[in-house]
């Protein structure tokens, strides 16, 4: 059968499974545009009101489902406008296909309308791009592009068409063959020396971690991590990624570690003798000065990418391995351990902490954001999906909705990417409709990228928006206020109204300023189906602690006021 | 170990497929790490769907593992490995274009060139050019000696290796575009037509 490019796009979508797509359409995407009509029963597409939303809505989408998230975009702008999406994709290892429209072959180079060289400008931040300059290369490229996108370490793969490629016409066979690449074999298993060697080093340890990073939820070694912990009775500490990887009730997690972590993590990091590092990359986050990062410990450091081997951290044991097959090879050989004192230990830094938790705080007439995340947390039954953008909420999202389930939070973490939270939950939802989706967004974010509530609307598609609106950029605000002597500059916001823009979207609304008003808002957003925004005016000058300030050392910690000294 | 090999430098050799771009990519990433390079060549091999690099860099044993892990990164890259650890050839070539003008220099260049593997590969009344091939370090001595007749222009080539004895660096992967035109022939015989 003879097939055009733009068809052959959509033949390929079809048999990796792609059941929706975020995009935008212009002129040098137009054909595949008009070649999806034929496949809208099989793939649907979201109109988004910014390439920047379908990126992230694409990433949201492979988040949650684990599958490759699809966007589509035309050139020049349309893609450029992708460009923050495919780099928060990377730096959080989300596998994402992106299509770009490209001008016609002829006209590459020739600085035509709206050409932009997006492979040259997504080169560094993608996992691999394409540009395709023959439409027999076309299947075999965009097989290729899913196979790396979803495979080793994930990531966002874009494939540029030419206009003229979509138009091309030629007798169609799918590749049918395994995608070879000579230069692309992600490792699996270890080798039995470095199993030995991470053996011996678990067996001479006394006060051992576990730092357990995103990669345990993308190599689906929930049950495995959790065996280690149980097995060897290792404390577990988590990355803001690594957040569900275990359920945080469980008794051995102690919190997550890093630069608003909790102490009982930190603490417990810089104290121990061995870490085990499970698909985590040492970002600067979570090790704060790299000279006095745990300087007592031994490292096993596992991780699919062998680059993250040594880059940071140096591993007495490095695996560059999948996780999952690497824990199976290694927990046959685990003997019974304990660690009583150790554990003790750790349990009074606990203790200390939730001496300190704000939700012990007596706060008459204030609506702090954390009771608001914690409440939230209480009325989902702590089993939403929750999406978050970047800043003080994200943080206390983390420390104030524990998960329980792989996959539940969905944040921007290595990239630290505004804009992130609303778009991104509008894709889990699509790719995970049974289940309970909260956007939690500070008001700064979300203006970036709010233009999606008329997405929302169109596809009348049941996300919750929890706007924390603080009238600042309140992470900024909050190193200003440390660091920069409150000098608040450009941190004040002065907002629109949200609840009246969100009937301007026709978005159900409503607005909370008192504590006791939370639960009837969150009742009636739950209540609807479709999308909601409650705006949460909360205080407007809080502090996110623990706090290791940027470089300072882990155990460097400002802690959390106790009740009575906030 | 290496022959006459400079003492901080160390040798990455990468088989990449020669395609378009490829070599943007590799400049990238070596740009994005902050990766220094010394030099870099790069050359067909005997399989033309490969090309093979030589990277040298101004770096330790741990660094130049790094340069390794993040180069095996790329997926056009299909074989990296540091030399350093084995015995190996090392090879640059420069062109030296020097004085030549009285019969002093003339002289003295005819009498440098005896002594090292160069040869004169064009006189002039006013200029020669000296092919020079060699080691690095050899090279380095030579043109110090030549320096003092005047350089006026000089191209080197950078640095390319090769492991000695059956340290064979190479693969027999097919190309991915062998494998589309396969897909192309099932096109028109036994495929499966959608």
């Amino acid at each position: 059968m003879k097939l055009k490019g733009s068809e052959i796009i959509m033949e390929c979508l079809l048999r990796e499974g792609v059941d929706v797509m975020f995009g935008y359409p212009g002129g040098a995407i137009l054909p595949t545009y008009d070649a999806m009509a034929k496949y809208d029963d099989r793939i649907h597409h979201v109109l988004v009101r910014h390439e920047q939303g379908a990126s992230h809505m694409a990433d949201g989408y492979a988040r949650a489902t684990g599958k490759v998230g699809v966007c589509i975009a035309t050139s020049g702008p349309g893609a450029t406008n992708l460009v923050t999406g495919l780099a928060t994709a990377m730096m959080d290892s989300s596998a994402i296909v992106a299509i770009t429209g490209q001008v016609p072959i002829p006209a590459i180079g020739s600085d035509a309308f709206q050409e932009t060289d997006v492979t040259g400008v997504t080169l560094p931040i993608t996992k691999h791009n394409y540009l395709v300059t023959d439409v027999n290369e076309l299947a075999y490229t965009i097989k290729e592009a899913f196979y790396i996108a979803r495979t080793g370490r994930p990531g966002p793969v874009l494939v540029d068409v030419p206009k003229d490629v979509q138009n091309a016409e030629i007798e169609f066979v799918y590749p049918d063959a395994d995608v070879m690449l000579p230069g692309y074999h992600p490792p699996s298993e270890a080798r039995s020396h470095e199993i030995d060697g991470a053996l011996r080093l678990i067996n001479e340890a006394e006060r051992p971690i576990i730092l357990a990073g995103h990669g345990i939820t993308m190599s689906g070694a929930m049950n495995e991590v959790r065996e280690l912990a149980e097995r060897a009775q290792i404390p577990v500490a988590l990355t803001l990624l690594g957040k569900g990887a275990l359920p945080e009730e469980h008794p051995l997690v102690i919190g997550m570690m890093g630069m608003h972590g909790e102490a009982s993590a930190n603490l417990a990091i810089q104290e121990a003798d061995l870490l085990i590092a499970l698909g985590m990359r040492f970002d600067d986050r979570v090790t704060g000065n790299l000279k006095t990062y745990a300087r007592n410990a031994r490292k096993i450091h596992i991780d699919i990418d062998r680059s993250e081997i040594n880059k940071n951290v140096k591993a007495d044991v490095g695996i560059a391995g999948d996780l999952k097959a690497v824990l199976t090879q290694l927990l046959p050989k685990l003997p019974q351990k304990s660690h009583p004192d150790w554990i003790r230990r750790i349990r009074d830094w606990l203790e200390d902490s939730s001496e300190r938790d704000i939700l012990n705080y007596e706060t008459p007439g204030k609506l702090m954001t954390a009771q608001v995340i914690n409440d939230i947390w209480r009325l989902t039954g702590g089993n939403a999906i929750t999406v978050t953008d970047v800043g003080q909420h994200q943080m206390l999202e983390a420390q104030y909705y524990p998960h329980q389930r792989p996959a539940t939070l969905l944040t921007s973490g290595g990239l630290g990417t505004m804009g992130f939270g609303f778009p991104a939950a509008i894709g889990a939802k699509f790719g995970q409709p049974d289940e309970e989706i909260w956007a939690i967004v500070g008001d700064g974010g979300f203006q970036m990228t709010l233009c999606e509530m008329a997405t929302a609307r169109q596809e009348n598609i049941n996300v919750n928006i929890a706007i924390i609106n603080n009238h600042f950029l309140g992470m900024v605000r909050q190193w200003q206020e440390l660091f920069f002597e409150k000098r608040y500059q450009a941190t004040p916001m002065v907002n629109p109204d949200f609840c009246k823009l969100a009937d301007a979207y026709d978005i159900p609304n409503r607005r909370v300023s008192r504590r006791d008003e939370v639960e009837k808002a969150v009742d009636f957003a739950r209540g609807i189906d479709g999308p909601t925004l409650i705006e949460f005016v909360v205080e407007k000058e809080e502090m996110v602690y623990p706090m290791v300030p940027a470089g300072a050392d882990l155990h460097d910690m400002k802690r959390r006021p106790k009740p009575g000294e906030a | 170990m290496a022959e006459a090999s400079s003492e901080n430098k160390m040798t990455v050799v990468a088989l990449v497929e020669n395609e378009p771009g490829v070599l943007n990519r590799i400049a990238s990433m070596f740009r994005r790490r902050a990766f220094n390079i010394d030099s870099l060549t790069v050359g067909r091999t005997h399989r033309p769907h490969i090309s093979r690099m030589t990277i040298r860099v101004v770096a330790g044993p741990e660094y130049a593992m790094k340069i390794a892990a993040n180069l095996q990164k790329l997926v056009n890259v299909i074989d990296v490995r540091v030399l350093d650890n084995e015995p190996h050839i090392e090879r640059d070539l420069a062109l030296i274009k020097v004085r030549n003008d009285d019969a002093d220099s003339r002289n003295t260049i005819t009498e440098i060139c005896d002594r090292y593997p160069a040869r004169i590969v064009d006189v002039g009344p006013e200029v020669a050019i000296i092919e020079m091939v060699g080691t690095e370090a050899i090279l380095e001595a030579f043109i110090e000696e030549v320096k003092p007749t005047g350089i006026v222009e000089m191209i080197r080539t950078g640095v390319v290796s090769m492991g000695r004895g059956t340290r064979i660096h190479d693969t027999t992967l097919i190309n991915r575009r062998k494998l589309i035109e396969a897909a192309s022939r099932a096109r028109q015989g036994n495929g499966r037509i959608v």
